[in-house]
């Protein structure tokens, strides 16, 4: 500890500031009041040419899905084509192929519900148990997960593809889930989120008042592990969500494809003999893709404002 | 921490054991004393019925398997029209090494089509009869679905080489359209000065392409017979390829835009590209993929690599086999052969696919048919007679799908740096030896 | 080996109670042992596969034969191998000081409060990281397009010619930006969500102390995310020396500059995928994963000790 203010009490919870604390302060201006925050405009011009970096290609997508096949063609990319095609574009983009995207529309759903849903509760109790628990082997399951992590997973497909084919699981949904089901890095977070926002003193109050372990964890623990959760699940929705590799070496059955997958096989159909060329419904197909996740980013800002907040409340 | 690792050590120690296990059961080929099978073994397994599983990516067999499942109601087609290229044959050979969720009836290329057949991943069509079907199909693809007495596909469809020529540019120019590869290299070069943007064509390194072009030279860099194999690019024909080409890429005369992409495309439909050598299955990828340019095209016959031959090539096209893990072998049989034999033809060439029969190919109705996209040409004339001008001993390498896919290590050197054509295709000839060698092969 | 605890211990603030050290017992494994199920499912049986496959060699003729440390002999003396590995290193070098550099700089930024429209820059930035790698790199190999794209576009409009980002000497840096979009945003969110969590007297003391922002950033701000910054680190390592779906995506643009043995695990996916080595390709991957690992927990190792 080198730094020469460590002035916190043990006890103080340095994570969500424990139940009942008042959080409205936190976005007041009383904060950093010590150091006058100026508002700075050259700061934020700074980072707005980060901004601008960012969102081009995003702006790129948005307006070549309002282009036709030919209008790809014969117009610059940076701007609007004579005709405006958008709606046409999602129109065909939900009915080509009698609907097919809807389908891979509801195939992530699935893996999302499921897998990202699956991988944030076992993150949740598996970061609990290394947060507060002392139990054989602990000191080894970190070191082992970062292990495993560091090797290359695509030389792993080939042996993984063969002995899910062996238990019966590829060309299933279950192929795509269940290794979707481990977040090495949602461990991580949960670990380090528990160990903050779950005062042990209270964990042991429960346990005295008489609650299992099992009680402990769902009426203590899991209200003031919410706003990591959230955050785990976000970083597991987009894991799930754009999946790409697993599902090409998984699934053979385009009834199971998620939209990534779906997506390039849509792309590859110009690189078929015969096939069809649809660059436009790729490009809309692909802004389609990330709407979803770009909304669900932009509801639940509002949750992590308070969640990501709620630890700097402090005194 | 060291007892933890113990124990893990323990358990992977387990893990391995029960992965030797899975795999020692596996690999027992089982291909003692194939059967004939009569055509009436086959009329009733089909008034019995069953389900075919297909792995295709060629669109048109959707309406085949319609119209089959209605012929034989009591057959269900389940065709899973799936990705094409390498993804597809990583998808058969994982399928196949698992020994399970083989497909009963796979597409396969013609290039692909050796390193299943030596690996007795196919069944051989022979005693279902399908040798008799021969005189069927044009040479080329016949050659390469047979080896000496085995079958190990029907061809589905074909890619005779044709010269499509963008007419607009060239008649802007006032170019001739080259009849020969010397007169390519020159309307190369008039056009690229006449205006600096066109190209006489793209191509930023294609196996497929160099293959088919040393194909119509005359070179034969591959002889394959059963294990022993011998690789060699150098011979007098495969120069006459070497030096044009070479031609064309010091003049900086071929557009660095690769194949099948979203700028290709682009390139095709606004006069960038004025000629593309291709199979003559294109017609119908210009159709959806070049709309803006209807009526700008044409087709020509190959240029010739000396005056007056009329050699052609082949690019492309495939076949569809029954892979020695799949089920329903009479059924699967029965269905490829109306694809690729009987009805299914005509259902196919009506939708645009390119046929391998000749029959098909000669018939009048076929020949005089008028492509819209072309101006109304009738293109298929040239393309039968190019299908008509290919030499049939061609081979490809029994792991040519390897081969390809470091072409773009080897040979693309020569495209984007100072490396010779000659080089490039020596670094390929030594990569694929070495490749051959390590895979058990006897190499030269 | 046997410091990971979690980063945040590193924060200044004495470690939680030993209070329940006595009671070690087997309850934790109720709520990790499904994690550690799961994981030794798709991770350690895979790997454990993969060592034994990595003792053999599987022949198109000849089939199948024991043989021993023969593949990592290979593998050692392999140049595609280390040719490979030296451009992850160099990627590594360059790539991840710039994106973290920057995350870092963004995340101080936005807990300064010195941003005017703060919680959009937080995510705007963030966005790209919600986007598919394979619409990311269709993206940008638009952009790169020095026919029809962006740098197209700007050759025409101001009469330059700018170097082509898929030439053989520029693509690993294209490559660099692609991922780099991609990450910033989501690296920035991690330091900037342990920036909020570092409690306020600290800063309240400071300046009683008479700390400028530039001595509280040092002093305190830094020294309490240290945790963050090295597990973001050794993700971002895991990261690049993992590098396969970025180059593998934009390969269909840049053939020839982008061979198939690019990075080591574009040359497992080649080996296992083009050339049906499954072999020689987990030998391969399992010393890849070795190296990475040594590395990671070297930079973990350094990481912590300074901190603690």
């Amino acid at each position: 500890m080198s730094t020469p203010v460590t002035t916190a009490s043990p006890a103080a919870p340095a994570g969500t500031g424990g139940p009942g604390k008042s959080a409205p302060r936190l976005r007041g201006p009383r904060r950093y009041s010590v150091n006058r925050p100026k508002r700075s405009v050259l700061l934020t011009v700074m980072i707005s040419l980060l901004v601008i970096y960012t969102v081009v290609p995003l702006i790129w997508l948005a307006i070549n899905a309002t282009k036709t096949q030919s209008g790809l063609a014969d117009s610059s990319g940076l701007w609007f084509a004579h005709d405006f095609a958008l709606w046409d574009n999602i129109r065909d983009t939900f009915t080509y192929d009698d609907g097919v995207f809807t389908r891979w529309l509801l195939n992530t759903l699935l893996y999302v519900v499921l897998g990202a849903g699956g991988a944030t509760l076992l993150a949740v109790l598996g970061g609990y148990a290394l947060a507060k628990f002392d139990f054989p082997g602990k000191r080894g399951i970190f070191a082992m997960v970062i292990g495993a992590v560091a090797v290359p997973g695509t030389a792993l497909a080939v042996p993984t593809f063969l002995m899910f084919s062996k238990m019966g699981l590829t060309d299933t949904p279950w192929a795509v889930i269940i290794p979707s089901l481990v977040s090495p890095f949602g461990l991580y977070l949960m670990w380090v989120f528990a160990t903050e926002a779950i005062p042990t003193e209270l964990l042991e109050a429960a346990r005295i008042d008489g609650a299992g372990e099992a009680r402990t964890f769902f009426t203590v623990s899991l209200p003031l592990l919410a706003p990591g959760i959230v955050t785990v699940l976000l970083f597991t929705t987009v894991a799930t969500w754009n999946n790409y590799f697993l599902p090409l070496i998984m699934l053979k059955d385009s009834d199971w494809y998620p939209l990534t997958l779906g997506l390039s096989v849509w792309n590859s159909q110009a690189e078929t003999i015969g096939g069809q060329v649809i660059y436009n419904l790729v490009i809309t197909g692909s802004l389609l893709t990330i709407v979803p996740l770009i909304a669900a980013f932009l509801l639940l800002q509002k949750y992590w404002q308070s969640g990501l907040a709620a630890g700097s409340v402090k005194e | 921490m060291r007892r933890t690792t113990g124990r893990l050590l323990r358990g992977l120690a387990l893990l391995s054991t029960l992965a030797l296990g899975a795999t020692a059961c596996g690999g027992s080929d089982d291909d003692s004393g194939q059967k004939a099978v009569s055509a009436g073994d086959i009329q009733t397994a089909l008034k019995k019925g069953g389900t075919v599983n297909v792995w295709a990516w060629e669109p048109t067999l959707k309406s085949v398997a319609a119209d089959f499942e209605k012929k034989y109601p009591k057959v269900k087609i389940n065709l899973v029209s799936e990705r094409s290229g390498d993804k597809h044959y990583t998808a058969l050979s994982n399928a196949i090494s698992a020994e399970k969720g083989v497909p009963d009836v796979a597409q396969v290329e013609y290039f692909a089509l050796g390193q299943y057949a030596l690996t007795k991943g196919l069944t051989d069509l022979a005693p279902f009869g399908a040798d008799k079907l021969a005189s069927k199909y044009s040479p080329g693809p016949w050659n390469a679905v047979s080896e000496d007495k085995a079958v190990y596909g029907l061809p589905m469809d074909a890619g005779p080489m044709a010269l499509f020529y963008n007419k607009k540019i060239f008649d802007k120019y006032k170019v001739a359209v080259p009849t020969t590869w010397d007169e390519y290299v020159e309307a190369a070069r008039k056009l690229h000065k006449a205006d600096p943007k066109v190209f006489i064509a793209a191509d930023a390194g294609d196996a497929g392409l160099t293959t088919s072009l040393l194909w119509q030279a005359g070179a034969r860099p591959y002889k394959v017979d059963g294990t022993n194999v011998e690789i060699n690019f150098a011979d007098p024909a495969a120069k006459k390829y070497t030096d044009t080409w070479q031609k064309l890429i010091d003049g900086k005369l071929l557009a660095p835009i690769n194949g099948w992409t979203d700028d290709w495309y682009k390139g095709l439909g606004d006069g960038t590209l004025a000629t593309l050598p291709s199979g003559a299955w294109m017609p119908a990828n210009f159709v959806t993929g070049v709309p803006q340019a209807k009526g700008d095209w044409r087709a020509a016959p190959m240029p010739a690599w000396t005056k007056g031959d009329k050699a052609s090539t082949e690019n492309g096209g495939s076949s569809l086999t029954l892979p020695a893990l799949g089920k329903n072998k009479e059924l699967a049989y029965a269905f490829v052969k109306y694809a690729n034999a009987e009805d299914g033809v005509q259902t196919r060439v009506k939708q645009g696919a390119f046929p391998a029969t000749t029959a098909d190919l000669q018939s009048t109705e076929f020949q005089n048919t008028k492509f819209d996209y072309f101006g109304g040409q009738q293109a298929n004339k040239i393309f039968a007679e190019s299908a008509a001008n290919v030499a049939d001993d061609w081979s490809y390498l029994p792991f040519q799908q390897y081969a390809n896919s470091i072409f773009n290590d080897t040979v693309g050197k020569a495209y984007i740096s100072g490396t010779k054509l000659t080089a490039g295709l020596k670094a390929w000839q030594d990569a694929s030896i070495k490749y051959g060698k390590e895979q058990g092969f006897t190499v030269k | 080996m046997t410091t990971l605890q979690p980063p945040v211990a590193a924060e200044p603030r004495p470690a939680p109670p030993p209070a329940r050290r006595d009671r070690r017992s087997w309850t934790g494994w109720g709520f990790i042992g499904p994690f550690v199920a799961v994981f030794a499912l798709v991770f350690l049986a895979p790997i454990a596969y993969s060592i034994y496959l990595s003792l053999y060699r599987n022949q198109l003729i000849g089939g199948n034969s024991f043989v021993g440390l023969d593949n990592y002999k290979l593998a050692l003396q392999d140049d595609q191998f280390w040719a490979s590995l030296g451009r992850v290193s160099l990627f590594l070098c360059v790539q991840v000081p710039i994106m973290l550099g920057i995350a870092l700089l963004v995340a101080l930024a936005l807990d300064s409060g010195r941003l005017y429209g703060k919680s959009f820059f937080r995510i705007t930035i963030f966005l790209p990281y919600a986007v598919p790698a394979v619409v990311a790199t269709l993206m940008w190999g638009f952009m790169y397009g020095t026919e029809y794209g962006l740098v197209g576009d700007i050759n025409q409009a101001f009469g330059v010619t700018l170097p082509d980002p898929l030439s053989p000497d520029l693509v690993l840096a294209s490559i660099g930006n692609i991922v780099t979009w991609e990450f910033v945003g989501y690296n920035m969110l991690i330091f900037y969500s342990a920036l909020r969590v570092i409690p306020h007297s600290l800063y309240e003391a400071a300046e009683i102390d008479g700390a400028g922002q530039f001595r509280v950033i040092t002093a305190i701000k830094l020294p309490a995310i240290r945790g963050a910054l090295v597990i973001a680190t050794i993700f971002s390592i895991i990261g690049s020396f993992q590098l396969f779906n970025e180059p593998n995506i934009l390969r269909k643009l840049a053939r020839n500059a982008i061979t198939t043995d690019y990075t080591p695990n574009f040359y497992t996916y080649s080996l296992s995928f083009n050339g049906q080595q499954h072999n020689y390709s987990a030998t391969v991957a399992i010393i890849m994963g070795l190296i990475t690992m040594v590395i990671a927990y070297a930079v973990q190792l350094r990481g912590m000790r300074k901190g603690a």
